[in-house]
């Protein structure tokens, strides 16, 4: 039976952004290939940790809303065992009522999202009216 | 005569001071109908929290048991996640 989850792991501070991307990348293609669909990505970037974990005391914060096949979370983790870019991670699974915040949430950023692209759209169109003008 | 309202005053004064004394604790969550607590919020979940960092009681809070259990559940996350710490000192 296909279940939501929810896998949240912070990287090492070491990586550069693309490199990083890179990572996330991975486990989001080792998710799909294992059959499981993603249904939210959220990347907080560089955030100070409440504690130093292996000595580094940043992290970048990644947070996977997936929903599949119970198998994979046992994949999924060895995975994040493996890798080395990997310092703290944890999956569960959500309840229903874990799955209608996590939904309403994404909604919201969404929404926010557009607004943001919206914004950005205008100011090009501004731009290119300067252009001409110029 | 002036002993006596001396004696008066005094004893109203050791009346007790029932203000704000009887005001009955709820469960916070039940009261606006939250179900899931997130523990991506640590700045929510710091109201449970003492000033080191400990999960404060149901007998403070007036949390109810179920919403307590998930309380405690959230925070054990964030702090795995160091987004709270462990222990600290002055939190707040």
């Amino acid at each position: 039976m296909a279940n939501h989850y929810e896998a949240a792991f912070i990287l090492t501070p070491v990586l550069s952004d693309v490199q990083m991307k890179e990572a996330v990348e991975k486990f989001k293609a080792l998710l799909t290939d294992a059959g499981a669909t993603i249904e939210n990505e959220e990347l907080w970037g560089l955030k100070k940790l409440a504690y130093t974990i292996d000595k580094k005391s940043t992290g970048f914060y990644v947070i996977l809303q997936f929903s599949g096949d119970s198998t994979l979370v046992e994949t999924l983790e060895t995975q994040f065992r493996r890798d080395e870019r990997v310092i703290r991670f944890l999956v569960f699974r959500l309840d229903k009522y874990a799955y209608e915040y996590a939904s309403k949430r994404v909604k919201k950023n969404t929404e926010q999202t557009d607004v943001k692209d919206k914004v950005k759209k205008e100011a090009l169109v501004e731009n290119e009216i300067k252009v001409e003008e110029v | 005569m002036t002993t006596n309202t001396a004696n008066n005053t005094e004893i109203r004064y050791l009346q007790p001071v029932t203000v704000d004394k009887n005001r009955k604790k709820y469960c916070r969550f039940k009261k606006s109908g939250i179900k899931y607590i997130d523990y991506k919020d640590p700045e929510f979940l710091k109201k449970f929290l003492n000033e080191q960092g400990k999960i404060l009681p149901r007998r403070i809070t007036g949390t109810s048991l179920k919403y307590q259990r998930k309380v405690a559940q959230a925070v054990k996350r964030a702090r795995h996640l160091a987004l709270l710490p462990y222990v600290t000192d002055m939190l707040k």
